[in-house]
């Protein structure tokens, strides 16, 4: 939980010194390798992990129910 | 299987001849026109499994398991008089199974072993580009054999004047769970009102009957397997921030609360004295995920991918997620992805391995999945995504990925998945 709390700091802290971006200046940000969600191709992958773990979410896709997974 | 392969030929065709009604693409940009096909999706998974804990043997048995998975989304986009975009996506899935340890749902292994789910979706979003706001609502289907469910859900998003944008998503899923049960519990039912009125009873299989004066009820085979209702509602935030021209990140957090039948019927538990019963779990569950994302573009080919997710429940399971990613572009539009990711939780209060559990317990259950474990997964995928699509062709993008799984509790699986896009 430390940890956690330090990682959300740390991601805090950089988002209050965020550099102003123009749209002109996001070509590297819109690459789609920079997405910020899980690919498409992925989307099996997460289901599996969900029946064989206990735990789901917080990652734009499945938190439990829906199919006979937790 | 065979049904299976002609479904996928039947909606590859489909979407031939759908590419082939397609108009030029519209070159005046923001003009106001109908809902018109913009992309076809379509996502197919090979996956196979090995382990000896099966939950349905309660902790022991092969865990052997295929699944072939194929889901096919088509999105239509229009802009309204306002110049709002609309984007209208249908989805379709059919996946197909076989599992080894669901023949001994039966307690002589001649249960059958395979199984289909079908899960069809649709959502509509509206997006205002100029205010940098969106709203989505949609609506999902499941059907297998002892499972059927019912989703909603709603969407919202707000871009804010920092590059940044805050997203919340509510969804609710109204499911129920067909109460069938290892073969030794399932006793016949007869009975007999013997009362001089009319009388509600429970039967052995949890059915309930309104028997009048003399009348007689007896179990007939499937149609006497009752449902359970089990209902998963879920609140998703989630915040993205650009932070500089090569580094984002998202902040991701979930209120996840259950409801209802949360185990499985089939699932059975042995306890100390070699006694078996049904796997028993609290009627409800609070799960608390926390994850972020940060997103680094490092020179001019490599990206780092990054994701760290803290997980608690109150049925004691505690875990962390951490995984990376390193895509390393070859040429701009082709790139070659490694990736790992471990995973570790800790048991739930609940779980205890085959005969271990004492009857005297009001919860139990051997189900792995609910135990103590780490897992490793790691892979590569191969992306190739160019401008003019793939030979200058509609196929847009074609995405192949392998990953190999282990999990300390000697579960290993691998998983094929082919991604491809049209536009």
């Amino acid at each position: 939980m430390p940890r956690l709390l330090f990682s959300f700091a740390a991601l805090l802290l950089a988002a209050t010194s965020c550099v102003p971006v123009k749209e002109y200046q996001k070509n590297r940000l819109n690459d789609s390798e920079m997405s910020l969600s899980n690919r498409k191709v992925e989307k099996n992958e997460a289901n599996f992990q969900s029946y064989r773990e206990g735990s789901s979410g917080a990652n734009g896709g499945k938190t439990g129910g829906g199919c006979g997974c937790n | 299987m065979k049904k299976i392969c002609l479904t996928v030929i039947g909606l590859y065709l489909l979407l031939l001849h759908a590419f082939s009604q397609t108009a030029p693409a519209d070159s005046a940009g923001f003009k106001s026109r109908k809902l018109k096909l913009d992309e076809i999706n379509f996502v197919s998974s090979y996956y196979t499994q090995n382990g000896d804990h099966s939950a349905i043997q309660g902790g022991i048995g092969s865990e052997h398991v295929t699944d072939l998975a194929n889901g096919l989304d088509l999105r239509f986009v229009g802009y309204d008089h306002l110049l709002r975009k609309n984007t209208l996506t249908a989805g379709f899935g059919l996946d197909h199974h076989t599992a080894a340890s669901q023949a001994w749902v039966s307690k002589t292994g001649a249960s059958k072993t395979g199984g289909t789910r079908i899960y069809p979706s649709v959502e509509w979003e509206r997006e205002n580009e100029k205010k940098g706001t969106r709203f989505a609502i949609g609506a999902s289907y499941s059907s297998e054999y002892n499972y059927h469910s019912l989703g909603f859900q709603t969407n919202l998003g707000l871009k804010t004047k920092q590059n940044g944008e805050f997203g919340v998503k509510l969804s609710a899923y109204i499911d129920r769970v067909r109460l069938i049960r290892p073969s030794e519990f399932n006793t016949e039912d007869t009975i007999t009102n013997t009362t001089g009125g009319t009388t509600t009873y429970t039967t052995a299989s949890g059915r309930t009957v309104t028997l009048s004066s003399g009348s007689t009820y007896v179990s007939s085979g499937e149609t006497s397997i009752p449902s359970s209702p089990r209902n998963t509602y879920t609140a998703s935030f989630s915040f993205n921030q650009i932070i500089n021209k090569r580094l984002q990140g998202a902040l991701l957090f979930d209120l996840v609360a259950q409801n209802g039948y949360l185990g499985l019927p089939f699932h059975r538990v042995y306890f100390k004295d070699g006694v078996d019963s049904v796997e028993n779990l609290p009627s409800s569950r609070f799960k608390l995920p926390v994850g972020m994302r940060l997103n680094y573009f490092l020179g001019d080919r490599v990206v780092l991918r990054s994701y760290y997710r803290f997980y608690i429940d109150d049925w004691g399971i505690r875990s962390h997620t951490a995984s990376l990613e390193v895509p390393v572009k070859i040429t701009p539009f082709f790139s070659v992805s490694p990736f790992y990711r471990y995973y570790t939780q800790t048991a739930s209060k609940y779980f205890a391995p085959y005969e271990s559990h004492t009857e005297s317990q009001t919860y139990y259950t051997s189900n792995y999945a609910l135990a103590a474990f780490s897992s490793q997964y790691f892979g590569a995928g191969l992306r190739l995504s160019p401008p003019d699509g793939i030979l200058r062709s509609h196929l847009t993008t074609l995405e192949l990925r392998y990953g190999h799984y282990t999990q300390t509790t000697d579960l290993v699986s691998d998983v094929v998945s082919l991604n491809i896009t049209f536009k």
